[in-house]
Order: structure tokens, then sequence, then C-alpha cells
């Protein structure tokens, strides 16, 4: 009787993916965070992409951006390997954490002293 | 009944969008979350995956679609200033939070996390959604993989349910007129 196998697929995609979405966030949440420390300075004023929606639009883009050319950088990297899956896995989730971080405001107003 | 154009997108863009992501959630994790191979068997964890496949890009895409409409087009109407000397705030919803002391942590804390932590969900969707197609039937035997993939999934619905709460009371406190 003929068995049907499924071929083994590296992991090193799934790895990109992961730490591709941990880039993304922990760039939207640094850049968040860096606009509301001063949101006069030249940086701050260049994130205002759509003027209608202001600043909101330059910080989610930056974080938006570099999660996909993360992505497609991590992914032609590993798109063949075999990676430490659990240490990307934990990288990506503190990543994660730091979006999270740099998006909450009380976390703005611990950094600006205020 | 009647709305005008503004509540409208309003709608689609928390109550459309937003909402079957949120709603979507709980019945996509239990998917990702009963793909073992102990309790199912080949065909039906094929079957699972192909239809799991689907249902994530659909909760993806509504995720993207919900924080694109929130930005670009409720946004704007929501932080629009008033005209020099205005009395009637009533449809410069974040100058009317403001201008009550009551009111104004709702813009101060809810609005300004809600309009960041909303873009941390799509991302991690999207993770999701990738991760389960890459692997398709082999996810089932990809225990690490599988919970990270919960973790992310999680991870987005938390964010956008701080969103989708924070836009309800806001929403309630000064609406988009």
């Amino acid at each position: 009787m003929a068995t049907k196998t499924v071929a083994e697929k590296p992991n090193g995609p799934v790895a990109a993916a992961l730490l591709a979405g941990g880039i993304g966030s922990a760039v939207l949440g640094l850049v968040t965070l860096i606009y509301e420390l001063n949101d006069k300075s030249a940086f701050a004023k260049s994130l205002a992409w759509y003027k209608p929606a202001g600043a909101l639009t330059g910080k989610s883009g930056l974080g938006i951006i570099a999660f996909f050319v993360a992505w497609a950088v991590l992914h032609f990297i590993f798109k063949d390997k075999e990676t430490e899956f659990n240490r990307i896995a934990t990288i990506s989730f503190v990543l994660l954490v730091i979006g999270l971080l740099g998006t909450f405001p009380p976390v703005w107003h611990l950094f600006a002293g205020g | 009944m009647e709305m005008n154009l503004r509540e409208i997108w309003t709608v689609v863009h928390g109550m459309v969008f937003g909402f079957i992501f949120l709603l979507g959630f709980s019945g996509a994790l239990y998917a990702v979350y009963s793909m073992k191979t102990e309790w199912l068997t080949a065909e039906g964890i094929s079957k699972t995956v192909n239809n799991i496949k689907i249902y994530l890009w659909g909760l993806a895409i509504s995720v993207w679609a919900a924080v694109f409409t929130g930005t670009y087009i409720v946004y704007p109407w929501y932080r629009a200033n008033p005209p020099q000397g205005a009395t009637d705030l009533s449809t410069f919803p974040k100058f009317l939070l403001l201008a009550n002391e009551n009111t104004a942590q709702w813009h101060e804390f809810g609005m300004e996390w809600k309009e960041h932590v909303a873009f941390l969900a799509p991302i991690a969707a999207t993770v999701v959604a990738f991760v389960a197609s890459y692997y398709g039937p082999m996810l089932a035997k990809k225990i690490g993989e599988r919970r990270a993939v919960m973790v992310f999934f999680i991870f987005a619905f938390a964010t956008a349910a701080v969103a989708g709460l924070f836009g309800a009371f806001i929403t309630k406190a000064a609406p988009v007129r």
C-alpha cells in the first residue's frame, strides 16, 4: 500500500514572518515614543504624510514599511534554512511588547518625566 | 434611522471591519489550537487547514481595512480644527472632549492609545495568516510554531480589542457627525 508523505518545509520563512512582525511592531512603538517626546522636532513634523490625519500616517506608515521590508529581507535570508525557532519566536514576542509599550501613553509620560 | 456620510463611515470602520475581526477571532483561534494530530484525522486536518487559511486571510484583510478606513477617512473628521471662536463643538469630537476636564482623558489616554495600538493588530494577524498558509496541514505537527502563531493571534486580538473598546466609548462621548 502506498503511503502519502508530506515534504517537510523549513521553518525559515515562518521565523522571518514572526521576526518581521516583531520588527514592524517595535518600529511603530519606537517612532511613536520619539514623536511624543518632542512633537515639534523636524522628524516629528516630517511624519504628517497625509495632512488631514496628521503624524499618525507617518508613524503607522513607518511601522508598516518596516514590517514588509524586514519580511522581504528576512525571507530572502531564511527561506531555505532551518532556524532556531524558539529563540527567534522569543525575540519576536519581546519586539511585540516593545511596540505595545511604545504606543501606551503612560510610557510616553514616563520618558518625558511628566 | 437616518445616518449621514460620516456616521456611515464610522460604522463601516468599527462595526463592520473591526467587528468582523473581533467576532471571528475566537473561532479562528480554536481552529488553530485544535489542529493536533491526536485530535484530527489527516483528512480532518487537511479540510480544517483549507478553511482556516481563507478565514485567517479574511480576518487579516478586515483588520487592515479597519485601520485604514479609521486613519484616512474617520480620523480626519475626529481631529479637525474648529473655526476661530466656535462655541458649538459638536462636530469637532477631539475638541469637544478636550473642552471638558471630565472627558479630556477620553482623548488624551483613550484616543491616543487607540489610534496607535490598532496598527499592531493587522501586522500580527498577517503573520498568523501567512504561517497557516505556508505550513498547511503540516502545522498540526509543528507544536512550537502553532503556539507562536497563537501568541501572535491573541496579541492581534488584544490590540484590536483595546482599539475597538475605546472607539466605542469615545464615539458615545463625542460621536463623529
